[in-house]
């Protein structure tokens, strides 16, 4: 009843007693950007986990090649095609975007900029419903006749806009129209978050009050709304090209393939700017609070993402080193990359300035944001090799390549999500997580991290090209030594897959019996801790609260608590 | 206990939501045609035979068109101030005109594909012409659900005197619409 005011006529109107939402207006059709934000964390976690089992499946095949997988069956290269394609296209669009960007910026942007709500929240709704339609059309392409879509994740055509090639006659365009409707759903999203926070900030809240998770959020969509619009237009071309034969990438039309790729890592290369930004927000959060410090370098780490961001644009033809570009512009693309680093750098170093001389916590959130930095590093320091073109000729397309991307993607999709999961369960649930199965969670997850993905740094520099289904087929690549690591690499994650059986386990016990937790249990500063745990719809009741400093006054001196809350105004002791 | 959302009345920059969303709808869109006409324009370098097939569009419809398109948003702009004015009925009425012309826009570019289609020209005839289709197909697909979405603001707000801001909003995107035409228009049929 009270969800369907309109929202044209400004108002929505609740009444906390006397009258009862059912299950459905409640849970599945609330415009409360919290009921949403956790819409989008449980479906991103549920498509992790079909992502995650598509990833065993695969690496089971590399290791045993051949052999009938437990629970999949044998692996054809048909199969093995679709998995990988849609294990990476999962694992971006459906699991890193929904969760590091729409669940947290949807629990958090309100709750944090001191603010009931989205501005607009029908239209947040209609974003998670759009959302939930594009994951449905992507799951059904798995079944249809033929399977789903095979061309790689980047759907470099003409390869994907051929059915005798990626198998798929219906496969391939309906993954393309999922993609296309998933990004429908985020820009519908990044409207609301950039308004919000454009306009629905808590009195006296200027922009340097503002929390870094919520600028970056900020940024990432923006940056998200600027790139993305040139792979729509390809998607809709490359569409045409699969299902009505016309030839815009086709050589032998007249087309070119290349313009795909130009197309796609224009938006491609952000892309990872646009998931890496959030989860750096999130940890620079829990670094400052459980070191009980000061963020070092507030302004720097802004302007540096803002750099980051402008400067991802600049970069996509590093993708593009061995598609035939002009050799003089393989120089400007590999400056600009190289030239990435550097706000990227100030960032961890900042981090680390944070962390300097900081009383540290080592609770279960901290440990996954430290070693979100440390695991971060090894994918950057690696990126410089692929940003030169000289040496990313040799390493182009290897396994090298897969495993510098996963060192930066699964700190930040996996570690970032784990740690905002473990830093904010108090808030969204009113209940915390068991730390000592946290802790175990954390070591199960970040030491067999390693053990998959540094095999694979060796296996690709030793010339292992990425997505080949069969390496029986190269006895040069087939000794015992490389298969040996292959196995490493397996064994490791079959022991990364079981441990996140005691996160599953801690997250459902935790939110039925886990210990009651107060407002404020991490002794934070940030608005989101001054609304109870769990917010009610409307979070702060009648009166939103006012802001008075920035969000990361720890340990100042002269105060006798190490906290000063934003809204807690200058007289008060 | 009462509670009501504040969020939707809030204004920090002063400017209203509304107009900020439809701004970075309007900003999502440019880059959208951005992407399309970027790669018409490297294919265009690319191959001299495009200016072969650029001869055979309709330059006299193109232009009719182009002049429908901006008489609608001076009509647009007219169902703005009398929207200022809280004047429902004149506002209405060029509301209706804009729709109108946005109909008539439609009705020379179903004319133009016909006698094109008729001529040979197909989406698979060339590379231009899959663009001309895909480029033209796609905004026209925008006058039509801008022609939609403005009778729904007619008829639904207008009539019943609320939600005036729509009526600027609708026509920062008509505004839009039309200056991707004045790009398109010299691309497709004036570049010989
Ligand atoms: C920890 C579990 C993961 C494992 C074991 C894993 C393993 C793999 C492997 C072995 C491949 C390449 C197979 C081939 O090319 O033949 C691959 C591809 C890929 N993975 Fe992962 N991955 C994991 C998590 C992730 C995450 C979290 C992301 C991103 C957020 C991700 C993104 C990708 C992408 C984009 C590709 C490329 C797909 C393509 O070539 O089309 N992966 N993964
Ligand atoms: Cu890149």
């Amino acid at each position: 009843m009270a969800d369907t005011a309109t929202a044209t006529a400004g108002v929505d109107h609740h009444d906390d007693h006397g009258h009862h939402e059912s299950f459905w207006s409640k849970y599945c059709f609330s415009t409360d950007h919290k009921i949403i934000g956790f819409q989008y964390l449980f479906t991103g976690m549920a498509m992790g986990l079909i992502g995650g089992f598509f990833s065993y499946v695969f690496r089971m095949h590399l290791a045993f090649p051949g052999s009938s997988i437990p629970f999949f069956g044998v692996v054809s290269p048909a199969a093995y095609n679709s998995l990988v394609t849609n294990h990476g296209t999962i694992m971006i669009f459906w699991v890193a975007m929904p969760v590091l960007i729409a669940a947290l910026g949807n629990f958090l942007i309100p709750l944090m900029i001191g603010c009931d709500d989205m501005v607009f929240p029908k239209i947040n709704r209609l974003s998670y419903q759009v959302f939930l339609l594009s994951a449905i059309v992507l799951i059904a392409s798995f079944f249809v006749p033929q399977g789903g879509f095979g061309g790689a994740w980047t759907a470099y055509p003409p390869l994907s806009a051929e059915s005798q090639y990626n198998g798929t006659p219906f496969g391939a365009p309906m993954w393309l129209i999922a993609v296309t409707l998933e990004i429908v759903a985020f820009l519908l999203g990044g409207i609301n978050f950039i308004t919000t926070v454009m306009n629905a900030r808590a009195k006296g809240m200027k922009l340097y009050d503002i929390p870094m998770v919520v600028w970056m959020i900020v940024i990432a969509s923006i940056l998200f709304m600027a790139s993305v619009g040139p792979l729509v237009a390809g998607a809709v071309m490359l569409l045409f090209d699969q299902t009505l034969g016309t030839g815009f990438f086709d050589p032998a039309a007249g087309g070119d393939p290349v313009m795909w790729q130009h197309l796609f890592w224009f938006f491609g290369h952000p892309e990872v700017y646009v998931v890496l930004l959030p989860a750096m927000g999130v940890v620079i959060e829990i670094i400052c609070t459980f070191s009980r410090k000061k963020l070092f370098g507030y302004k720097m780490i802004l302007y540096s993402s803002i750099g980051l961001g402008i400067l991802s644009f600049f970069v996509w033809a590093h993708h593009q080193f061995i598609s035939g570009v002009d050799p003089r512009a393989t120089y400007l693309f590999t400056t600009t990359t190289l030239l990435i680093s550097i706000p990227v750098a100030i960032m961890l170093f900042a981090m680390i300035g944070t962390l300097w001389g900081g009383s540290i916590r080592f609770t279960t959130p901290m440990l996954f944001a430290l070693s979100f930095i440390a695991e971060f590093l090894i994918g950057g320091v690696t990126g410089i090799w692929l940003g030169s073109s000289g040496t990313d000729i040799y390493l182009h397309d290897t396994y090298f390549v897969l495993a510098h991307f996963h060192y930066t993607f699964v700190p930040i999709a996996i570690i970032g999500t784990f740690s905002a999961i473990y830093y904010w369960f108090p808030k969204m649930f009113g209940r915390h997580m068991n730390e000592f199965w946290g802790k175990i969670h954390f070591w199960g997850t970040v030491i067999p991290f390693n053990g998959i993905f540094l095999p694979l740094f060796v296996l690709g520099a030793a010339g292992q090209h990425r997505r080949i289904a069969g390496y029986t087929a190269y006895p040069d690549l087939y000794t015992e030594n490389f298969q040996d690591l292959r196995v490493f690499a397996t064994g490791s994650l079959i022991v990364l897959i079981l441990f996140q059986i005691p996160f599953f386990v801690n997250f459902v016990v935790s939110l039925v019996r886990g210990r009651k937790a107060e407002a404020n249990p991490w002794k934070a500063n940030t608005l989101e801790w001054v609304a109870p745990s769990p917010p009610p719809h409307g979070n702060f009741g009648d009166n939103l609260p006012e802001v008075y400093r920035g969000p990361y006054e720890f340990s100042v001196e002269g105060r006798e608590k190490d906290y000063w809350p934003q809204n807690e105004p200058e007289t008060a002791k | 206990m009462g509670h009501k959302i504040i969020a939707t009345g809030r204004s920090r920059t002063g400017i209203p939501t509304g107009r900020l969303a439809v701004w970075w709808v309007v900003g999502s869109e440019i880059v959208i045609f951005g992407g399309l006409i970027a790669a018409y324009l490297l294919n265009r370098f690319l191959h001299g035979s495009w200016e072969v097939s650029a001869a055979y569009t309709n330059t006299f419809i193109g232009g009719a068109n182009t002049f429908w398109l901006l008489t609608s948003s001076y009509f647009v702009v007219l169902a703005h101030a009398a929207a200022e004015k809280r004047d429902a009925k004149t506002a209405r009425k060029y509301i209706w005109y804009t729709i109108g012309l946005g109909g008539l826009f439609m009705g020379f570019k179903s004319y133009e594909y016909a006698t094109e289609i008729s001529h040979g020209f197909t989406l698979f005839t060339s590379n231009f012409w899959s663009f001309y289709y895909t480029a033209t197909g796609l905004h026209g697909f925008h006058v039509l659900c801008g022609m939609v979405i403005m009778a729904i603001i007619a008829e639904k707000d207008i009539k019943h005197e609320q939600n005036w801001h729509r009526v600027e909003n609708i026509g920062i995107y008509w505004h839009f619409v039309d200056i991707v035409w004045i790009f398109l228009f010299p691309l497709l049929y004036i570049a010989k």
